[in-house]
């Protein structure tokens, strides 16, 4: 799939920006929307038909045993499957109201809609600083240098590491703590002022310590920033999200609000599930 | 007779193998858990303690015997040699040889005769002593290893040990031949830096040792001091390996993004060989490709605008010598490239990068070093290109930096020093060692360098 396919002018985005925003039953925001997605991988169907809503200024877990399909619905919902070659995505995913696999929409723009954190802390071999700064260096976000320096400067703080690296912005990332990279990962994705923040079990690679500080970071940035975040611990949904999304075999079994899903859930294989009889 | 004694050997050792083997069962009563070491090693073991000691003595035979024969022959027969000279000295030993084993005898004599018989005698003697030293060897080894043999013994060890030792060895064969072709260039210099200075070679700007005093000596050094100046061919080494450079360094490290990042699997399966295989296509084929397609093509391009241009020149050397060593650069730099962490990819992309800028941001920043290393190599394999200079690029020790002229490289220099007739004390010819000497300097230190620099990559990824 081609990575720049718009070439008209006016994108998808400004053009259907006035439209109302989608709400729920309940009268929340929904800020990105998942309609009967279908993934393949090849031959294989790795997601069946997924329905599924985003609220804003929300954070919604996705869990499941390995292989449950969440990963690869998250990668859909900023089109990250692209850069895989046999991986096909069929359905709609909303982001507002603008369809993100529509031909129109340019997916750079999305991505920088919609940040990802990875698994593994994946800082790039350059300072601290060009870390945080090479979102809003691409995008053009800065005016001047002391502007890219007040953004560096706030993603940090947001991300609760200015405190621990103002001293050393210009020592490579990638001499920080497991803990820190993956702090400084989320300042660089806040640092492109994403309104949804994708989460890919961000702290399967982190000590329980730092594992707390990012939880924390988490709660904080739902003030800002809408959060999908998969994870494979339970404690850590129940303790971060608001809504859970429970995921099996390539099927969403069950979503509602975390404290519902975790005392009293509807379906009998959620309930196996968070009990720790499989997975 | 050297191989039949080894072919000998090699049954023996298969069998001793074969018979370890079902010595250490027989021993064990079947049972393989009270052996500790398995029925293999107990089967290496005695193979190689009946027959590693008498190939050692084969070999050392082989090696000794033949000088300890013709000292024996010269003592026995010391009233004809006296007063011969070295080569006939020589002759005659052929000659006897010839008369006592069979072979083509210049003239025989009945000194030759005499000690013809001598050598007959001796190596009857030598080669009854041999075979008698060997087989008890190969007895004594199988006694002592048979007897050995118990569940307890330890014969992993011993075999892994042996092992370890042939392992060293070859490693060590390869160590030695380098120090060995160092000393000798050392060696050979410093008899040339005898009769010219080394810093009227080193800064020398003239070159042209064909002018050079026959049997040139210290008491013709005067004169020979000025014609053995290195830097013209320094600077056309230089110039040759710039414009390879300039060729190769583009294309190959394009190529390389384009393979590891923008090609589809099945194009990248193709190409990738593809580009490989011109590093399989022998360097004399470049060179005539350079010479007589290349060179003619630029002079005519040359001449059409009005620029004149030599037949043999370093433009022409230098492009097709940086085709050549295109592949180099574009797999090394496309392996380092794929080296950079595909979550380095997806995290820039992830911040809504397009594919270009997280190559020139991320990927080409973090593979810097190796695709530096890489053209560091590409350049000194350039440096001591040979052949396709040597065909196009010419002989003229002009030093000039204009591409459109004829120069000359130290390689060629080399070459041309040493063909044809050569005495082995002029200058002349000990100028091809010092220029061997300059070469090697030059291409080791950027290897180093080269092994500095993946070194430092390589700690950033660990």
């Amino acid at each position: 799939m081609a990575l720049e396919m718009t070439t008209d002018t006016e994108s998808a985005m400004d053009t259907t920006i006035s439209a109302p925003p989608a709400v729920s039953a309940e009268g929340e925001t929904l800020k990105m929307r998942g309609r009967d997605v279908k993934v393949f991988y090849g031959d294989k169907q790795a997601l069946h038909g997924v329905d599924l809503d985003v609220r804003k200024n929300q954070v919604t877990a996705l869990i499941g045993p390995s292989g449950c399909g969440k990963s690869t619905f998250l990668r859909c919902l900023n089109r990250m499957n692209d850069t895989i070659d046999i991986c096909r995505v069929e359905g709609d995913i909303l982001l507002d109201n603008d369809d993100v696999y529509d031909p129109r929409i340019d997916v750079v723009e999305l991505r920088a809609r919609v940040g990802m954190v990875f698994q593994k802390p994946n800082p790039f071999p350059k300072s601290i600083f060009e870390n945080v700064a090479y979102g809003p260096r691409i995008h053009g976000l800065a005016q001047s240098k002391a502007d890219l320096e007040e953004i560096v400067a706030s993603s940090l703080q947001r991300a609760g590491l200015f405190e621990e690296v103002k001293d050393r912005l210009d020592e490579p990332g990638t001499g920080l703590s497991g803990g820190q990279q993956q702090r400084l990962c989320i300042a660089r994705a806040i640092a492109v002022s994403p309104e949804v923040i994708l989460m890919d079990e961000p702290c399967s690679a982190l000590d329980p310590i730092a594992t707390a500080k990012v939880e924390e970071l988490i709660d904080e940035l739902r003030q800002n920033y809408t959060i999908v975040i998969v994870t494979h611990s339970m404690q850590q949904a129940a303790r971060v999200s608001q809504r859970t999304a429970f995921f099996h075999l390539g099927t969403l079994v069950e979503e509602g609000l975390t404290n519902d899903i975790f005392t009293n859930p509807k379906d009998q294989r959620t309930q196996d599930y968070i009990t720790g009889r499989f997975g | 007779m050297f191989w039949t004694y080894a072919a000998l050997l090699l049954l023996v050792f298969v069998a001793a193998n074969v018979y370890g083997r079902f010595r250490a069962l027989q021993v064990a009563g079947h049972q393989l858990s009270v052996l500790h070491s398995r029925p293999t090693y107990h089967g290496g073991y005695l193979a190689i303690l009946s027959t590693l000691p008498a190939f050692v003595l084969l070999i050392a035979w082989a090696v000794v015997e033949p000088r300890m024969l013709d000292m024996m022959v010269i003592s026995a027969n010391a009233e004809v040699i006296e007063g011969l000279s070295k080569p006939e000295l020589q002759a005659f030993l052929r000659d006897a040889r010839a008369i006592a084993f069979g072979g083509i005898v210049a003239f025989s004599d009945a000194g030759k005769e005499q000690a013809a018989e001598v050598f007959a005698s001796l190596a009857q003697t030598s080669f009854v002593l041999k075979s008698v030293l060997m087989v008890g060897l190969v007895l004594g080894g199988l006694w002592y290893g048979n007897r050995a043999i118990r569940p307890t013994m330890r014969a992993r060890h011993f075999v892994e040990r042996t092992v370890m030792g042939l392992l060293i060895l070859c490693s060590a064969v390869a160590i030695f031949t380098t120090i060995g072709i160092v000393l000798s260039l050392i060696f050979e210099s410093l008899m040339f830096f005898r009769q010219i200075p080394i810093l009227d070679f080193v800064f020398g700007t003239h070159w042209s040792p064909q002018s050079a005093f026959e049997g040139a000596g210290a008491e013709h050094g005067e004169a020979n001091t000025k014609i053995f100046g290195a830097i013209p061919l320094l600077v056309g080494t230089m110039l040759i390996t710039a414009i390879a450079i300039i060729v190769a360094a583009p294309i190959g490290l394009l190529s390389a993004i384009y393979l590891s990042d923008y090609a589809s699997t099945p194009v990248r399966a193709i190409a990738k060989p593809v580009l490989e295989i011109l590093a399989g296509i022998p360097t004399v084929v470049y060179g005539f490709f350079a010479a007589l397609t290349v060179a003619p093509f630029i002079r005519g391009w040359g001449e059409s605008i009005g620029l004149s241009v030599s037949s043999e020149s370093a433009l022409a050397a230098g492009l097709v010598m940086g085709i050549m060593i295109i592949p180099f650069v574009s797999s090394l730099s496309d392996d380092v490239i794929n080296a950079v962490p595909q979550s380095l990819r997806d995290g820039s992309a992830g911040l809504g990068a397009t594919k270009s800028e997280t190559i020139r941001r991320v990927v080409l920043p973090a593979a810097l070093p190796g695709i530096v290393s890489a053209l560091i190599l590409a350049i000194s394999r350039a440096i001591g290109e040979t052949m396709i200079v040597v065909m196009a690029a010419g002989l003229a020790a002009n030093m000039t930096v204009n591409p459109l002229e004829a120069v000359t490289t130290v390689t060629v220099q080399i070459v041309t020093l040493l063909v044809g007739d050569q005495e082995f004390d002029s200058a002349k010819t000990l100028a091809a060692f010092a220029l061997g000497l300059l070469l090697f300097c030059i291409t080791l230190a950027l290897n180093i360098f080269a092994l500095r620099v993946v070194k430092k990559y390589r700690e950033q990824y660990d």
